[in-house]
């Protein structure tokens, strides 16, 4: 399996990467907003899964969202968008865009694992 | 101020260090700030706009914050590494972000934080009394600083 992890902080990004590495996972790309994200997706493909931030400078994630879902060579990737944001609105806006799922920050090692399905 | 919206900055604040550093922490008694005040090594403050106005604010001792930094990311860091002060401006903006969805009918938006470095003391909004919430866990101790004028 294949994620990439976009966040703006080094921090979050830090984090994920260890948690998700726990869990078998070694293939683990990063960018630091949605911009380099897109170039990142695009280069190296098959990509499986995106943790996606969503506020970010250059390009934020719902941005980043309504793209790559434009795209349809992104069609198959699990896009879940990790959120310190919990209002419903902004989640329903995000699952309307295409995202599978989403997680609200501060999220624990084991529910970052039900939502990634693993 | 009203004191009910400190409620859930140290709710949010409880389950951060619960979810994300793995221990527990506890609150000791919140006091509206007076002088002396309290000197930190290392805060993170993020402004607050909307139906209030204000800033929330953690200060640390730079031991503590050193000890739960290196427990939230699993590594060692060091207090000049650059990715202290991107964890302790991430801290601040998870915990304001959490605290939001309790706050709703304030419909408060949230500034990029700002991480302070040096001996210093917080300054809260002019005209807003600022409550400050000791929390203490097992890697060590630090404050919140809660300053917010309904409008």
């Amino acid at each position: 399996m294949k994620v990439l992890l976009v966040d703006d902080s080094v921090t979050m990004r830090r984090i994920q990467k260890t948690q998700i590495g726990t869990l078998g996972i070694t293939d683990i790309l990063e960018a630091g907003d949605g911009q380099e994200a897109l170039e990142k997706l695009k280069a190296n493909m098959p990509v499986d899964l995106v943790l996606l931030d969503w506020n970010m400078p250059v390009m934020d994630g719902i941005t980043f969202l309504k793209t790559a879902r434009a795209d349809a060579a992104f069609k198959d990737v699990k896009i879940i968008m990790c959120t310190s944001e919990s209002e419903k609105s902004r989640v329903v806006e995000a699952l309307k865009s295409g995202a599978n799922n989403y997680i609200i920050k501060p999220f624990t090692p084991e529910a970052l694992k039900e939502k990634l399905g693993l | 101020m009203d004191v009910s919206y400190v409620n859930p900055f140290i709710n949010a604040t409880l389950t951060w260090v619960k979810n994300m550093v793995g221990v527990e922490a506890k609150t000791l008694a919140p006091q509206l700030k007076r002088p002396p005040f309290p000197h930190y090594d290392i805060s993170g403050v993020i402004g607050l706009s909307g139906g209030a106005a204000g800033s929330i604010s953690f200060g640390f001792p730079m031991q503590s914050a050193v000890a739960i930094v290196s427990k939230m990311i699993q590594a060692p860091i060091k207090e000049d590494d650059a990715d202290l002060i991107d964890a302790i401006g991430e801290i601040v903006n998870i915990v304001a972000g959490f605290a939001k969805r309790d706050l709703t009918h304030l419909n408060l938006s949230i500034s990029l934080p700002n991480v302070i470095l040096s001996n210093h003391i917080l300054a809260g909004l002019s005209g807003a009394p600022t409550i400050v919430v000791p929390f203490t866990c097992p890697l060590g101790s630090f404050a919140m600083e809660v300053s917010l004028k309904t409008n």
